[in-house]
């Protein structure tokens, strides 16, 4: 007996056995696990889970591994901070943030690359591999070095240099494709299906992986007391990070671990390239985006395979999505800083950028109590910021030079201007 | 699809023609179980992606998409993130 049945598709509800697959062979519909929930709800418990690793692993049992060996380099158990300060610029009177950027490779793909390298490792495969704009790479190209697995990972050839150093450290095949995101994916694609010992993490057991996105909103529930937040903000590429995060709080009501799962999911896009967050905004099909330019690489999907599924999410649970612009999210992720002391990079950015405007529009209450989840590390993108800081003054090591400096007026509430040598 | 066409890639010789046509050749060729993978009442299935020369057909004109003689047609399912 299991917690596992098997694969089904999220379409047409085709079932399938647990092995790598992520397409339906009915309708070309995404795959998901299948679970047993009584015999979920018979193993679980609270106390289990407070008992258990201070990683995602402690939810072992919500997720689709069969064996006790886990390719853990810590992901997952993840400080909630209440965000007091940014809270109190914003107009919101409860805001926490979930800060992924500490994770052993500083993004939250760390949580679903450690469950799909486990899965791999199940299945025997002889390398893994992943199709990334950036933060998936450094954690595949880590949790393979720790599993002894050889990586193929297709990137495209304009991300961030930070992103591209912290992969290369690891060692796996780098392969950069000229163009976006989708045609390295769509390479990785016809490599993975040409590869069938190959696991492909966001690919072909990609059904497994998404699962890892949970994990966010159990630590949440498990952080607030095992309550719920009443919304929450999350960025969104291909829509999947928002779909797993809403899926994980009716995973808790279903097995009782909370009592309600009645949480507004609202998501953000950088207004040029925003496919699922202009349906939600017009109601209207996800039509994918050919042409886009944004310096918010990491959620550069102009076609989202979850985009349906992520639209549907958000406004059946009452959120909405924003469309903060380039300028917007850098000054966000200035914001973060300054208020919060956390460095995000623009996907996090987008985020807070995305929680401003959704708070402006009123389609967040000030009295709610809001999480939202900033996915990634801003040291990962120190190049698309540096436009944006003031190099600091160089004086002389004399008291009287510093005293010459212009000083602001402090203001807890406000940002702080860097110190200005005086011209 | 390889388990319906039993083939990664086939060959037509049809001229220059659309992706429509493209199709309905290819139901011809491997049966219904083919066409109601692709189609839905006779629209694309939302996860079903079709590529002419690798430009998705929503970038072009759909299902009325020119296809010239020397063209490849890709299916493939939607793209995912990472």
């Amino acid at each position: 007996m299991s917690h596992v049945i098997g694969l089904k598709c999220r379409e047409c509800g085709a079932e399938y056995p647990a092995v790598i697959q992520n397409t339906c062979y009915e309708c070309f519909g995404p795959l998901e696990v299948n679970y047993d929930w009584d015999y979920i709800s018979d193993h679980i418990s609270k106390e289990k889970i407070t008992s258990g690793p201070k990683s995602i692993w402690r939810y072992a049992d919500l997720l689709p591994l069969e064996s006790e060996k886990r390719i853990d380099l810590g992901a997952g158990f993840n400080k909630l901070h209440h965000a007091h300060r940014l809270g109190a610029v914003l107009g919101l009177d409860e805001l926490y943030i979930l800060d992924e950027s500490v994770n052993p490779t500083n993004s939250f793909k760390d949580r679903v690359t450690s469950v799909a390298i486990s899965k791999a490792i199940e299945f025997n495969v002889k390398a893994v591999g992943c199709a990334s704009t950036g933060n998936l790479a450094a954690a595949v190209g880590a949790h393979a070095a720790k599993a002894g697995l050889p990586a193929y990972i297709f990137i495209p050839s304009n991300i961030e240099l930070g992103k591209i150093v912290q992969m290369l450290v690891y060692g796996p095949n780098v392969i950069a494709v000229e163009g976006t995101y989708d045609d390295a994916n769509r390479l990785a694609s016809e490599v993975a299906d040409s590869h069938p010992d190959w696991a492909f993490v966001n690919i072909n057991i990609r059904p497994y992986y998404t699962e890892g996105s949970k994990t966010l909103a159990y630590e949440t529930a498990e952080q607030l007391d095992w309550t719920v937040p009443d919304h929450i903000v999350a960025p969104m590429a291909s829509g999947a990070l928002l779909c797993a995060i809403s899926r994980g709080y009716k995973e808790l009501e279903r097995i009782g671990l909370v009592d309600s799962a009645d949480v507004k999911i609202s998501g953000s896009q950088p207004l040029n390239c925003s496919p699922i967050s202009c349906a939600v905004q017009n109601n209207s099909e996800v039509v994918p985006v050919r042409k886009f330019e944004t310096i918010v690489h990491s959620l550069a999907i102009g076609n989202p395979a979850d985009g349906y599924y992520a639209k549907k999410t958000i406004l059946d649970s009452g959120g909405f999505a924003a469309t903060p612009t380039d300028e917007e999210i850098i000054e966000a992720i200035h914001l973060l800083a300054r208020t919060e002391g956390i460095f995000t990079e623009p996907a996090g950015g987008t985020t807070v950028a995305g929680l401003k405007k959704l708070v402006e529009s009123g389609h967040i209450q000030r009295d709610e109590r809001v999480v939202v989840y900033v996915t990634g590390n801003g040291l990962k993108a120190q190049d698309t910021l540096l436009k944006s800081l003031q190099r600091p003054p160089v004086i002389k090591p004399m008291l009287s030079e510093f005293e010459k400096l212009e000083t602001p007026k402090l203001d807890i509430h406000a940002h702080k201007e860097p110190l200005l040598a005086r011209t | 699809m390889s388990n319906v066409t039993h083939a990664r890639e086939t060959t037509l010789d049809i001229g220059d023609t659309t992706v429509k046509t493209v199709l309905d050749n290819l139901i011809k060729q491997f049966g219904p179980d083919f066409e109601k993978r692709i189609l839905d009442k006779g629209e694309v299935r939302r996860f079903v992606n079709l590529y002419v020369n690798g430009e998705d057909i929503r970038h072009l004109k759909g299902l009325d998409s020119a296809v010239k003689s020397a063209d490849e047609i890709s299916i493939l399912p939607a793209v995912s993130g990472g």
